[in-house]
C-alpha cells in the first residue's frame, strides 16, 4: 500500500518537473522581453522616439543619437542578401530534389549541413581575405555593401535550401508526373508544376532566411566597413544594427550605452515581425 | 523496367535542342548547387592552407603570453563552456519534450505557447542573447564576466535545438512500445524513462551534438557574458575566452593574423569532426 503511494508521489512530483522544464522557454522570452524593453524603452523616450529612429546623425560624444543610419544598412544588406541568396539557394534546392543523382547526393547534402554548421567567424576571415581585396577591384576599401550582401548571401544558404528542398520533396509526385504526361519538359514540369505547389515552404526558407541575415552579427562587423553614415552608393561601408551593438558596447558609458540597448530593442522588434509572418505562414501551410 | 525510360545523353540533349529554355533552367540550377559546393570548398581549403603552416606545438602550450597567442586555455575554456551549457540546457531541453510529447493533453494552451516561444528563441539573433546576457548576469545579479554567465545564455540559445530534436525522436517512437509497457503494469514516468528514452537515444544525440556545434563556434553571444580574459578561470565566477572569441581577439588586435589562421583550423576541424558524428548518428538511425 505504501509502495503505491510514493510510486504515486514521484509519479506526481516528476510530472511537475516536467510542467516546469517546459515553462522554462516561455520564462526565457519573458525574461529577455523584460529586461530588454525595460532598459531600452526609457532610454528611447529619454532620446525621443523619433530622433532615435529616424536622427541620421550617430555621434555619443555630442549627444546625438540617431539609428537611421544602422536601420538603413541593416535594410541594404539584407536586401542584398536575398538578392544574391535567395535565387542560388532555391535552384540549389530544386537540384538537391529533383536533379541531383544519388552518387552526388550524397555529398551535397553533407555539404550544406556543414555550410549551415561554419562558425560566422570563419566566415569573417575567409570574406575580409578572399571577398574583399576582389571588392575592392571595384573601388574603395572593398568593405562595403556589395561584400557584405555576398558573405550573408552565402550565410543563408543552407537555411534556403534546406527548408525549400524539404517542401519540394513534400510536394506529390502526381504533379510532376501529370506536367511531364501533358507533354512538359523535365525542367518546365519542376519550375511550372513542383515549384509552385512548395510556394508557402519555400517562403518560409526565405523568411528565416531574412532573420539570420538580420541577426548576424560577427562576420558582418569585420567585413562591412562600419561608417554610421547613410550609404549613398554601393561601394559605401555599411554598419548594420547589430555589428552597431557589437562595435560600441564594449566601451560605452551612460547613456551611450543605453542607446545601444536601446538599438536592440529596435532589432529585437525587427526579429519578432520576421517570427510572426514566418509562424503565421507555418499555420496557414498546416491548414 | 528502368531500361524503357533510359535516355541516352544524346537524346537528351536533342530534346534540350528543341526546347532551349529548359536547357538554360536546367544550367541555372547547375550553377546553383555548383557555387553552394564552391562556397564550402573555398572557405575550407583557405582557412586550411592560410592556417596549417602556422599550427605550431608552441600554440599548444599551456599558457597565454603576448609572444606566444597559445590557445589552449581557449580550448580548455571552449570544453569547460560546453559542458557548463548542455550541463543546464540538455535536462531542461528533454525534460520538455517529455511534457510536451508523453504528458500534455491534445489542445492544451500550455503546449501552444511553449511551441511559440520555443519558435521565437530560434529566431532571435545571438547578439541579442549576448545583450540578455549581459544585462542579466553581468549588470542585475552582478556577476560580472564569468563563464556561467556565458554558459545560462548558450544553454537558452540552444534549448529549441535540444526541444526540437528530442520531441521528433520521442514522436518517432512507436506507440506499441508504451502499450505494451502499461499493459505490464508500468506507470507512465517507468514508461518514459525505461521504455520511450532509451528507443529515443540516438536521435537525442545527434541534437546535442549540433548544440555543442552551435556552442563551439559562438562568438556574439559571449563576447560580453564569459569575456575575452586570455587564461584559464579558476573557477566558473571567472572570465575567459572560448576558441571563436580567441579568433576574434586576435583579429581585432590585427597583430597575430597567422595564429588567428591556425586557431582557424582547429575551429574548422573541430565542427567538421561535430557535423560527421551528427550525420554518423542520423545514419545509424535510418537504418534501424
Amino acid at each position: 500500500m505504501t509502495k503505491t503511494k510514493s510510486s504515486k508521489f514521484k509519479e506526481n512530483a516528476m510530472r511537475a518537473v516536467f510542467l516546469g522544464a517546459a515553462c522554462v522557454s516561455i520564462i526565457a522570452v519573458l525574461l529577455i522581453c523584460i529586461f530588454l524593453f525595460a532598459n531600452g524603452l526609457p532610454t528611447m523616450a529619454e532620446i525621443g522616439v523619433f530622433k532615435f529612429l529616424f536622427g541620421t546623425e550617430w555621434a555619443p560624444e555630442n549627444g546625438k543619437y540617431g539609428i537611421l543610419p544602422m536601420i538603413i544598412g541593416s535594410i541594404y544588406v539584407t536586401a542584398g542578401a536575398i538578392i544574391i541568396g535567395v535565387p542560388t539557394g532555391v535552384l540549389c534546392a530544386v537540384f538537391m530534389a529533383k536533379f541531383c543523382p544519388k552518387g552526388l547526393y550524397r555529398f551535397l547534402k553533407p555539404t550544406i549541413d556543414l555550410l549551415a554548421g561554419i562558425p560566422s567567424i570563419v566566415y569573417g576571415f575567409v570574406a575580409l581575405s578572399v571577398v574583399v581585396p576582389i571588392i575592392r577591384n571595384f573601388g574603395g576599401t572593398g568593405q562595403n555593401i556589395i561584400t557584405a550582401s555576398l558573405l550573408l548571401g552565402i550565410m543563408i544558404l543552407p537555411t534556403i535550401t534546406s527548408v525549400t528542398e524539404s517542401s519540394l520533396r513534400a510536394v506529390p509526385d502526381s504533379y510532376y508526373e501529370g506536367a511531364l504526361a501533358l507533354g512538359a519538359t523535365h525542367e518546365r514540369s519542376v519550375f511550372r508544376a513542383v515549384l509552385p505547389a512548395a510556394k508557402s515552404g519555400t517562403l518560409a526558407g526565405v523568411i528565416l532566411g531574412v532573420g539570420r541575415a538580420i541577426g548576424e552579427t560577427m562576420a558582418v562587423s569585420m567585413i562591412a566597413g562600419n561608417q554610421t553614415v547613410i550609404p549613398s552608393s554601393l561601394t559605401d561601408g555599411v554598419r548594420t544594427l547589430t555589428t552597431h551593438i557589437v562595435i560600441e558596447l564594449g566601451y560605452s558609458e551612460g547613456l551611450h550605452r543605453e542607446a545601444l540597448i536601446a538599438t536592440s530593442v529596435v532589432l529585437f522588434v525587427f526579429i519578432l515581425i520576421i517570427n510572426g509572418c514566418f509562424s503565421a505562414l507555418k499555420r496557414r501551410e498546416k491548414q | 523496367m528502368n531500361a524503357i525510360n533510359k535516355i541516352s545523353f544524346k537524346q537528351k540533349m536533342k530534346n534540350y535542342r528543341k526546347h532551349p529554355f529548359s536547357f538554360a533552367l536546367m544550367l541555372l540550377v547547375c550553377l546553383a548547387a555548383l557555387i553552394t559546393a564552391a562556397a564550402l570548398v573555398t572557405i575550407i581549403v583557405y582557412v586550411l592552407v592560410r592556417g596549417i603552416p602556422h599550427l605550431s606545438l608552441s600554440l599548444f602550450a599551456w599558457e597565454y603570453n603576448s609572444e606566444n597567442v597559445s590557445m589552449m586555455p581557449a580550448i580548455v575554456n571552449t570544453v569547460t563552456m560546453t559542458v557548463l551549457s548542455l550541463l543546464f540546457a540538455v535536462p531542461i531541453g528533454i525534460f520538455s519534450a517529455i511534457y510536451l510529447v508523453e504528458y500534455a493533453k491534445k489542445g492544451n494552451k500550455l503546449v501552444s505557447a511553449v511551441r511559440l516561444t520555443t519558435e521565437t528563441l530560434s529566431g532571435i539573433p545571438s547578439i541579442v542573447y549576448g545583450l540578455f546576457g549581459y544585462l542579466m548576469f553581468n549588470k542585475a545579479l552582478g556577476w560580472g564576466y564569468s563563464m556561467l554567465g556565458g554558459a545560462l545564455t548558450l544553454a537558452i540559445m540552444i534549448l529549441p535545438l535540444i526541444m526540437r530534436t528530442t520531441e521528433e525522436a520521442l514522436l518517432a517512437v512507436p506507440d506499441s512500445y508504451r502499450e505494451g509497457s502499461f499493459g505490464l503494469g508500468a506507470g507512465r514516468l517507468r514508461t518514459v524513462f525505461r521504455i520511450v528514452l532509451p528507443s529515443a537515444i540516438p536521435g537525442i544525440l545527434s541534437g546535442v551534438i549540433l548544440a555543442i556545434g552551435r556552442i563551439v563556434g559562438e562568438t556574439a553571444a559571449l563576447i560580453y557574458t564569459s569575456g575575452s580574459v586570455t587564461g584559464i578561470p579558476k573557477n566558473v565566477m571567472g572570465s575567459g575566452r572560448t576558441l571563436a572569441i580567441h579568433m576574434y581577439a586576435l583579429f581585432s588586435e590585427g597583430l597575430h593574423m597567422d595564429e588567428a589562421y591556425a586557431t582557424g583550423v582547429v575551429l574548422l576541424v573541430l565542427v567538421l569532426l561535430i557535423n560527421w558524428l551528427s550525420s554518423l548518428i542520423a545514419k545509424k538511425l535510418e537504418k534501424k
